[in-house]
């Protein structure tokens, strides 16, 4: 199957504290078809983020579709509580740069 | 009965981060039923709910303060103000009460003030623990007794019945401590009669202003309008719109789970919500419900100290060092330790090396040309700190390592003085919920003729 980088794909991927305890993934997508293509075959999985990020699932909280957005949401344990000695992003929004490096499924046109 | 649309003009993300005099003066020209803004976050970490101070400027805030006034007392509405301060407790709030009062007198305004606190005594929560009634929000962990008498401040979020009080009394400055976001936006509608889904699900996108806008702002003015069967955004700004992608994008923001968001007294469940876009740049939403939760719980925020912090900034241009640094790092971190007889924490932080990342970044291959080293103490009093940093920080100068040729200084020191002390530090430690019997119990309130 023929894959592209999906920065060609999406409008908005970042990283962001859901609370200080947990950070939130967000992959949006320009056009409902990619979406639907990516989510019907479940494409984001717990593993595939856990993969990325090199932690264990267990770290996984959450991945959810948002068909309103055509968006995928994962949320993660954050390595460190917000703030706490050793964070090194208290608002958790440089965290996205490893999903910027994903190549996704091509839908046929 | 069908009820008039209520419309809610809400200026800014956070009090204090602005707005255009243009944008307010549009809202304000609508003739809005409520002015409202949320002035806090837990976004900024623990150190402001410790040490009881802003994160926005006083010079910001009372700027916002004397626009969002004058809107209220010259159309005679409500202005509600939720988490005061940045963090909503004791001393955040009087902070903008004492801007509030100020500008009153300034101006020569007359109002009726509620003031709510939003503190919550460490008896309290460990007598609710012992009964079973405080559990964490997951991944927060479990906690004692001990661990909450380390805390230096508690603070639980409000839910609306504290604000409808306040409105029923008459206020129409209401000040609220440590507030659920939505509910200064929410809690005059609901107290009208309107669906608590969604007012509340109005109040969620009108907390965060214009961020919800398309080109986003955190400094611009927004205005929501409820009708008894759904809810419209608008933009105070031409060069802003309200698209269906936008708001359902805002949805998501900083949540956990997109549909299903937890507040006090019960959740916001939104999978029957739909977005639709209207003329003019606004969208419409329909089918956000209020699933009311028994036993009512209120979410809690501690913080505890955990000792003070000295830093020192410097970068690394050498090729020789960089290649070898992590083991010459260590080295002077088991030196310091040694020499000083220092037993907190040194932290380095090397910018362009997984500074950012930490043990989540992947891509860990090449060396790079330069890094930025911030070199980062934690001791249990201030002057262990900046003696551990300054032994630290002075051994990596001089430091002799193995293949080094440039003799000279190991650092570019980015300033002088080169350590920095940065006073305490502070931890979240509580990050529970707590079920309370009266929804009101834990918010007293004060009630003032706010005179110039």
């Amino acid at each position: 199957m023929n894959t592209v980088p999906i920065t060609d794909l999406a409008a908005v991927v970042r990283s962001k504290n859901a609370g200080p305890y947990e950070l939130t993934l967000d992959i949006m997508f320009r056009d409902e078809r990619d979406y639907r293509f990516l989510k019907e075959m479940n494409f984001f999985t717990g593993a595939l983020f856990a993969g990325l990020y090199g932690i264990p699932e267990s770290k996984i909280i959450t991945v959810v579709y948002f068909d309103a957005a055509f968006a995928v949401k994962c949320t993660i344990v954050r390595p460190t509580v917000s703030g706490a000695p050793g964070d090194t992003d208290i608002y958790g929004a440089q965290q996205h740069a490893p999903l910027l490096n994903l190549r996704v499924p091509l839908r046929k046109a | 009965m069908k009820r008039a649309a209520y419309k809610v003009l809400s200026p800014t993300a956070i009090l204090g981060y602005g707005f255009p005099e243009r944008s307010f003066r549009k809202g304000v020209e609508k003739k809005p039923d409520l002015i409202a803004v949320d002035a806090g976050s837990t976004d900024p970490g623990p150190h402001y709910l410790g040490v009881g101070k802003s994160f926005t400027s006083r010079s910001a805030v009372k700027r916002d303060l004397e626009m969002m006034l004058e809107g209220a007392i010259g159309l005679s509405l409500p202005c509600i103000i939720g988490t005061a301060g940045g963090s909503g407790a004791r001393e955040h709030v009087a902070w903008t009460e004492s801007i509030i009062r100020e500008i009153a007198k300034e101006r020569g305004y007359s109002f009726r003030m509620a003031v709510i606190y939003a503190d919550v005594s460490k008896r309290d929560i460990v007598s609710a623990m012992r009964k079973g009634k405080v559990y964490p929000l997951p991944p927060a962990p479990e906690i004692t007794p001990d661990e909450v008498s380390k805390s230096v401040r508690v603070v639980a979020q409000m839910g609306a019945e504290p604000v409808i009080d306040a409105l029923e009394q008459g206020c129409q400055v209401i000040l609220c401590g440590r507030c659920y976001d939505p509910i200064p936006f929410a809690a005059p509608a609901i107290l009208k009669g309107y669906d608590p889904g969604l007012a509340l699900h109005m109040g969620k996108i009108l907390e965060c202003a214009a961020i919800a806008a398309t080109p986003g702002s955190g400094a611009d003015c927004i205005m929501g309008t409820l009708f008894d069967d759904c809810f419209e955004l608008e933009s105070l700004n031409d060069q802003r719109q309200f698209t269906c992608i936008s708001t359902a994008a805002h949805t998501l923001y900083e949540k956990t789970d997109p549909y299903h968001l937890p507040g006090p007294g019960g959740s916001l469940d939104l999978k029957g919500t739909r977005f639709e876009p209207l003329e003019g740049g606004r969208v419409r939403v329909t089918g956000s419900a209020f699933v009311p939760a028994d036993p009512y719980t209120v979410k809690l925020e501690g913080v505890k100290p955990a000792g003070f912090r000295t830093i020192s900034i410097a970068g690394i241009r050498d090729p020789i060092l960089i290649g070898r640094l992590d083991s010459v790092l260590e080295t002077i971190r088991q030196q310091t330790k040694e020499a000083t007889g220092f037993d907190g924490s040194i932290l380095f932080h090397v910018y362009g090396k997984n500074a950012v990342m930490g043990e989540m970044e992947p891509e860990r291959e090449g060396q790079p040309r330069e890094v930025g080293l911030v070199m980062e103490v934690i001791g249990d009093t201030q002057r262990s700190a900046n003696d551990a940093c300054s032994y630290a920080r002075s051994t990596l100068l001089h430091f002799g390592y193995p293949g080094r040729i440039s003799t000279a200084g190991n650092l570019a020191l980015l300033y002088s003085p080169s350590d920095i002390p940065c006073g305490k530090v502070y931890v979240f430690n509580i990050y529970h919920l707590m079920e309370v019997d009266d929804p009101r119990a834990l918010f007293p309130m004060k009630i003032y003729e706010v005179k110039p």
